[in-house]
């Protein structure tokens, strides 16, 4: 159906994004790739002098280093599962005929606007303070002795705010390709005698495996880089146990000022990225061309 | 769903869901009530909270006298406005064409758009810093609208690509037959059709950019300063603090948070990112 | 009524004198500041309304938590972004940065300013090679705070003399009373190089210990660290609160003002705060003594000063220098005591403060205070010889990446996560290669 002349039209028309996105990746890109060849520290200056592949030596010999590789598969691993596992229950609650609907949508789906910064403030205050806060009370009014979150469970309390967050999102683009499935399919399928469990596993859930593969692209991207939260809460401790790539490479290019480090870690975070991108590319190309 | 359903069914449902919407909101909620509190109350046990204490204003004026809100409210309508209607501007036409013109590689140069979101930008901030120096649009707002312009527009790419793609080009083709021009093709049948996923999008956007604290923080200073740069001043106590950080929470997200409510028909609608067929 | 108005014709007074003589500052000039979200900052900025009515020039304010504000204050004069003309700095980085030529120098305040008011160590601690780069809003050194009823019932007697370590232990453990709400003691837990490592590091130097041996190798692994961060974590984990992970020294000082700890070793600028009855629900029954020493008496409290410098990437320097020459003047403490009642006036930066009698009947605390900051010598505060300066951290740019990593794996060995050994090994480990790095270390 293209024409020749739609087909420059369309050149044309994709250019100033394809521009501004590769000038939004490579100027920063060159110059963070730049960076991480000098001795480039932000309180010493002077001189930046070139010293090779010594940041990324430096970089991947750090003791953080695997930890912050580990707590990121955890935590985009841990949200990723309560979310779409959490999404999906909800969804099909949601999906029920009942009073009130609309309020208990708006109250489920709240979380998802409330900025990360105030969510990290609040679950670590009001919620997760072990002598203040409402599980702390709670845990002193049965008698037992309150957890402290940040100290005893550190990067799970992170992954359940995390959650909190975007399982309204997992729960809303669920339940819209909940609703958009065939009742009578439905309904055959439970006149033929398929238990709930039965039609739950051979027809919806096949139906929402699109739906389930943009949850998880969508909140990946998003979830790779988790920093607000971290920040508000641990710090990135006790130790690294909350420490993620993200947080790693704010700790040495903005705590340390070693923009040369920092650019290293910059770039291998980037590398990663893009090694997700194309795992992810398969799967969701897959899916979404069916 | 002319299915009878009864009644008993009907109520167990409403009170689960209930109680679940009510769990995920009950963080919102408390910290409403514990912005209407004093500082010795709001750390008091729940119960006690509740049914024991008084209700004050008193929070809302100190934290309003330590920053001015309006501003800072101001900075986040416009960054986040603004930085959304540029985005839509660039991204209708390269939407149009990935969807319509689609060439062998559309679909990787999508993907290629999204892996530019994952880019951690702590890796990049000195770089981006040492450039907004240099085009002297540090603690700009229009410095701002441009980076989160950027770092969603893959986001606005892919939504309106698959709303787009969800449009029948045989119509697009009768309107070409018809003499339609481009400009015309796109202004007056793909817009129109395409509104609801737009209004979607539009809003989507409008949160992340609201929402948006590492670049808005790190970017401004005082003048540009918006909503997150407001919170970031409560975020390490000094004495009691709660009720204080409770009302500068709200006051945060209550504008965004109404948005999202008064528009969830909207929002929701749209929100499928082609996950529906 | 009648004495607000005077007071305030007296701050007034006070500003536009200041302003005549910094002649040169254009009128109506927006000054951009950034500082961190303390009590004597937050009351700087009420009253900063009092300078811009005098002058005609507005002030625009960037409040952050202390982490915040230095990421990003560093951030912006390291590469010369020139968004603030005045910054709020500490002891640690105002002569590193002075030294640098990052800061504008100071010594042009004006003849009222009275230079010499200043305490001689306050005003040398602010200094690279000779130049005054930051004045200072307030300046403290570290003792123990502890709860005067509590110690009472408990039959306990503080000795005249400076107790050590494990005789401070002893009392803690007959003062907890966890069933009561009061724990036998608080201490900062929050990782970070001026948050736990500012109680720790004392507490290293008072066990024997210290940073780097004369060759810059870091000595983290050596025994005296090992008894002194032990301590620390057995002492926490029996009588500290729980949750001791998360509290800074904002967060033990609300704790102690809510009556919940018997003792506290901590800034001594805190005082302000505790003995204040609008408050503290303690106020009138906290007593104070020295910071406890173990097998040396050098180096057991800290030194400390916020002050106020100006970029040198500002562009207001002008207008910058008379908000400085008015908010660290003795006016201005002046204006703090007779608007906010004088114990809440900023502690340890002028004789003047110290030589009022409305002061030191308002502050039961000020001698003791004022001996500390005086007793604090960063140039020797370590049982062994060093190469370095600093109670509490040690001069040079690298520490503060080493101190936030020792800090961070202070609090794991403190919930819990590993064992003290094992955060000390890190430590040394990540101490070598930064020191290798930065070519201390051939």
């Amino acid at each position: 159906m293209a024409t020749k002349a739609s087909r420059s039209a369309a050149r044309l028309m994709i250019s100033p994004a394809v521009l501004l996105l590769l000038g939004w990746m490579l100027v920063p890109l060159s110059l963070t790739i730049y960076f991480s060849f000098l001795r480039y520290n932000l309180i010493t200056p002077g001189a930046n002098p070139f010293v090779g592949w010594e940041n990324y030596y430096w970089f991947l010999t750090d003791p953080s280093f695997k930890a912050a590789m580990v707590n990121t598969l955890l935590l985009v691993g841990g949200v990723l599962l309560i979310t779409v596992a959490g999404g999906i229950l909800f969804a099909l609650l949601l999906d029920q005929p009942m009073w009130g609907q609309g309020i208990i949508r708006i109250m489920a789906i709240s979380p998802f606007f409330v900025m990360p910064t105030v969510s990290g403030l609040v679950w670590k205050n009001m919620f997760m303070n072990p002598v203040n806060g409402i599980f702390g009370h709670l845990a002193q009014a049965l008698n037992v002795q309150p957890i402290d979150f940040f100290s005893q469970i550190p990067l799970l309390s992170i992954i359940l705010i995390v959650s909190w967050q975007w399982l309204p999102f997992a729960t809303l683009i669920l339940l819209t390709a909940l609703q958009s499935l065939d009742q009578e399919q439905l309904e055959a399928a439970e006149m033929d005698g398929a238990g709930a469990f039965s039609r739950f596993f051979h027809i919806m859930l096949p139906h929402l495996a699109r739906a389930i593969t943009v949850v998880i692209l969508i909140q990946t991207i998003f979830l790779l880089s988790i920093f607000a939260e971290i920040l508000v809460t641990t710090n990135g401790g006790p130790g690294v146990s909350t420490t993620n790539l993200t947080y790693l490479i704010y700790v040495s290019s903005l705590l340390q000022f070693d923009v040369g480090m920092g650019s290293a870690g910059g770039v291998l975070a980037i590398i990663l990225a893009n090694i997700v991108a194309i795992f992810l590319m398969r799967m969701i190309g897959k899916n979404l061309d069916a | 769903m002319a299915r009878g359903v009864t009644i008993s069914r009907k109520s167990v449902n409403t009170i689960a869901a209930g109680v679940l919407g009510l769990l995920m909101f009950f963080p919102v909620l408390w910290i409403v009530i514990l912005s209407f509190k004093t500082e010795g109350d709001a750390i008091k046990a729940p119960l006690e909270i509740l049914f024991g204490t008084g209700w004050t204003t008193e929070s809302y004026g100190t934290v309003q006298a330590r920053s001015d809100y309006f501003k800072h409210f101001s900075n986040s309508l416009i960054i986040s406005l603004g930085s959304t209607f540029l985005g839509l501007l660039i991204a209708v036409p390269a939407a149009w064409s990935m969807a319509f013109v689609p060439a062998k590689r559309t679909k990787d140069v999508l993907m290629w758009m999204l892996s530019t979101k994952m880019l951690p930008p702590v890796g990049v901030l000195v770089p981006i810093y040492l450039i907004f120096r240099d085009l002297g649009i540090l603690d700009t707002r229009s410095g701002l609208v441009i980076v989160l312009m950027l770092i969603n527009l893959p986001i606005i790419i892919w939504m309106l690509y698959t709303y787009f793609r969800e449009i029948p080009g045989e119509i697009l083709e009768a309107a070409r037959m018809d003499g339609a021009t481009l400009r015309e093709e796109v202004v007056h049948v793909l817009i129109p059709m395409a509104i609801p996923g737009m209004a979607s999008t539009v809003l989507l956007n409008i949160i992340l950019a609201w929402n948006e604290a590492f670049w808005t923080l790190n970017l401004t200073a005082a003048k540009a300063a918006p909503l997150t740069a407001f919170i970031a001043s409560y975020s390490s106590p000094e004495g009691l603090f709660y009720a204080k950080l409770s009302a500068a929470s709200v006051m945060a997200i209550a504008p965004i948070l109404m948005m999202g409510w008064f528009s969830q028909k909207q929002l929701v609608r749209g929100l499928t990112f082609g996950a529906v067929k | 009524m009648k004495k607000s108005l005077m007071t305030l014709n007296r701050g007034l007074i006070g500003a536009s004198a200041l302003v005549s003589v910094a002649a040169t500052a254009a009128l109506a000039e927006e000054i951009t500041i950034a500082t961190v979200n303390n009590s004597d900052m937050i009351i700087m900025q009420e009253l900063s309304s009092q300078w811009e009515a005098a002058t005609g020039n507005t002030v625009e304010w960037v409040v952050l938590e202390e982490n915040v504000l230095r990421q990003r204050v560093t951030t912006d004069i390291a590469t010369d972004g020139g968004s603030f003309d005045i910054i709020t700095i500490g002891a640690y980085e105002a002569p590193i940065w002075g030294g640098q030529d990052w800061l504008v120098g100071l010594e042009d305040l004006g003849a009222d300013y009275d230079y010499d008011d200043i305490f001689e160590p306050v005003r040398n601690g602010l200094s690279a090679n000779g130049t005054l780069y930051a004045v200072p809003f307030y300046a403290e050194s570290s003792f123990t705070f502890y709860r005067t009823d509590l110690f009472a019932d408990a039959g306990i007697t503080v000795p005249g003399a400076q107790m050590t370590y494990d005789d401070f232990a002893a009392i803690v453990a007959k003062l907890h009373d966890p069933d009561n709400g009061v724990f036998g003691t608080c201490q900062r837990g929050k990782a970070g190089w001026g948050e736990n490592m500012a109680f720790v590091g004392p507490l290293v130097n008072a066990f024997g210990g210290k940073w780097f041996d004369l060759d810059w190798n870091p000595t983290i692994d050596s025994p005296e660290w090992k008894a002194a961060l032990t301590y620390y974590v057995d002492l926490m984990n029996n009588y500290g609160p729980p949750g001791a992970t998360a509290n800074g020294h904002n967060e033990n000082r609300a704790l102690f003002a809510d009556g919940k700890c018997a003792t506290w070793v901590d800034a001594t600028s805190a005082a302000g705060y505790i003995f204040n009855p609008d408050q503290s629900s303690v106020h009138d029954v906290t007593g104070f003594f020295q910071a406890p020493k173990q097998v040396t008496d050098k180096g057991t409290g800290w030194f400390w000063a916020w002050a106020l410098a100006i970029p040198k990437s500002s562009q207001k320097v002008d207008a910058a220098k008379a908000f400085l020459a008015w908010s660290t003047s003795k006016e201005y403490v002046e204006l703090v005591g007779e608007t906010k009642g004088w114990v809440a006036a900023p502690p340890g930066t002028r004789k003047s403060t110290y030589a009022n009698p409305a002061y030191s009947e308002a502050a039961p605390f000020a001698a003791t205070v004022l001996n500390s900051i005086l007793a604090a010598n960063p140039a020797d505060a370590t049982r062994d010889p060093v190469p370095y300066t600093g109670v509490q951290f040690v001069a040079i740019p690298e520490f503060q990446g080493i101190g936030n990593y020792v800090g961070q794996q202070v609090s794991a060995a403190l919930a819990g996560q590993q064992s003290v050994d094992q955060a000390l090994a890190n430590s040394q480990q990540f101490a070598v290669r930064e020191m290798t790095k930065a070519g201390y270390i051939k």
